[in-house]
């Protein structure tokens, strides 16, 4: 398997249309595939020119975003992420 | 009156992780009505007057309360319209009119369209 | 007041249509105001909507029926369908329009099922328009953060050596999930393999039919 590449999501709270659901703002996980440039939809949900960029499918571990109150810890989450809320981040615990 | 200091700007259509109750099973066909606001949507929507973001934009801001009371293609109507509006295709007062217009042709929505 | 016809006939002798003896609604006029001024400004065409309307219509979960039996029969489609699902799909002579569509396959290791929990996306240029419960709170709350209970509540109960992969519709892509071939349907052809594929399979939310039942 190739090294996993782990981003955190930031943690901000804007208000407006964003597409970054808050249920994994702040939790890290790793590039499942990169895909895009597409246009960010914060601008476009206004009429406005928008800024191509990449979106990267971040898959996280249902431990890494609920913790204790999952089940199955190892199932897994994967969503579409514009690269304006991601920073490279360290794995979250030991693989 | 209180205030209300716990809101952490999550905002009420990111539900992923909130709790709620069993999957509703209910099934319902869709009518022409409903057909044609979805159809309205994708033809304008794919003729650049607006996009699918600014449609959600709209939804999300029209708040919970419109997610509760009113049905789905309900909310996208009020969205599609406001979102023509403020890409200049018609005026308000042109849909007030208009809509004026289609309630005094009758009492139900076969009576009040043209076709 | 408004009362329920649905037992009884116009005077055509056809049932009424629901949308068409009911009271006239707000929304239902301002539908009526859009299309009309949409029309009078030449933003569309009342034959537009209407081949729109046609078009979504012709879409629905035997399309991507029909791809997901061709997937479980022919190996070198399987892989452009798992490489490119857009792609693949428009060359089986779908019409998706502008569509990003992912493939995700379910294996004995791995169950995956697909959710959207801002707003309702769905693979619609395929399936068609999306079931009433994959709108609806309940079901885009809870699959990302318990989605084996919302899988039983379906009557899909997974081992624990099955890996569940939910997938969050956030922004520009689509998916349909491959379901697991059924055992027992060796030597079958696509079009009979077609029947066994459901819609909830395709969404996760189901198994395809079994073939002792098809």
């Amino acid at each position: 398997m190739t090294e996993r590449r782990y981003m955190r999501v930031r943690a901000d709270m804007p208000p407006g249309h964003v597409r970054t659901p808050s249920y994994l703002r702040g939790k890290v996980g790793w590039v499942e595939r990169t895909l895009g440039p597409f246009p960010n939809p914060e601008q476009l949900a206004y009429g406005r020119n928008a800024t191509p960029l990449p979106l990267m499918r971040i898959r996280f571990s249902m431990a890494e975003v609920w913790g204790n109150a999952t089940d199955a810890p190892d199932d897994t989450i994967d969503a579409e992420i514009y690269s304006h809320w991601l920073e490279p981040a360290e794995a979250p615990h030991a693989p | 009156m209180r205030k209300d200091t716990t809101f952490d700007g999550r905002r009420w259509h990111d539900m992923g992780g909130t709790a709620a109750g069993p999957v509703p099973t209910e099934q319902h066909d869709f009518a022409l009505w409903e057909k044609r606001v979805d159809a309205l949507m994708i033809i304008a929507s794919g003729k650049g007057h607006f996009t699918v973001d600014g449609l959600r934009r709209v939804l999300e801001d029209m708040g919970e309360e419109a997610f509760e009371t009113m049905t789905y293609y309900e909310r996208w109507i009020a969205s599609v319209n406001q979102n023509l509006i403020e890409a200049g295709v018609y005026t308000t007062a042109e849909l007030a009119q208009r809509m004026s217009k289609v309630a005094a042709r009758g009492p139900t929505y076969g009576e009040a369209t043209c076709d | 007041m408004p009362h329920d016809h649905h037992d009884h006939m116009s005077p055509s002798g056809h049932p009424y249509r629901p949308d068409d003896d009911h009271p006239l609604t707000y929304w239902q006029q301002m539908e009526i105001a859009v299309r009309e001024l949409l029309i009078e400004k030449g933003v569309t065409t009342a034959q537009e909507i209407s081949a729109q309307i046609d078009a979504m219509d012709a879409r629905n979960p035997a399309q991507g029926a029909a791809v997901v039996a061709r997937a479980w029969t022919d190996p070198a489609f399987r892989a452009d369908l798992l490489q490119d699902a857009s792609a693949a799909t428009r060359e089986m002579g779908f019409d998706i329009g502008p569509m990003r569509l992912i493939a995700l396959e379910n294996t004995a290791d791995e169950h995956n099922v697909v959710v959207c929990t801002l707003c309702s996306c769905y693979p619609r240029n395929l399936l068609g328009l999306p079931p009433d419960w994959y709108k609806s709170r309940a079901y885009r709350s809870r699959t990302v953060k318990e989605p084996r209970k919302v899988l039983a509540e379906f009557g899909v109960t997974l081992p624990d050596t099955t890996t569940v992969r939910v997938h969050d519709s956030t922004a520009d892509m689509r998916y349909v999930v491959i379901p697991a071939r059924p055992a027992g349907t060796e030597g079958w052809s696509a079009d009979a393999l077609a029947a066994l594929v459901t819609r909830d399979s395709m969404i996760g939310t189901g198994l395809p039919k079994s073939p002792d039942t098809a």
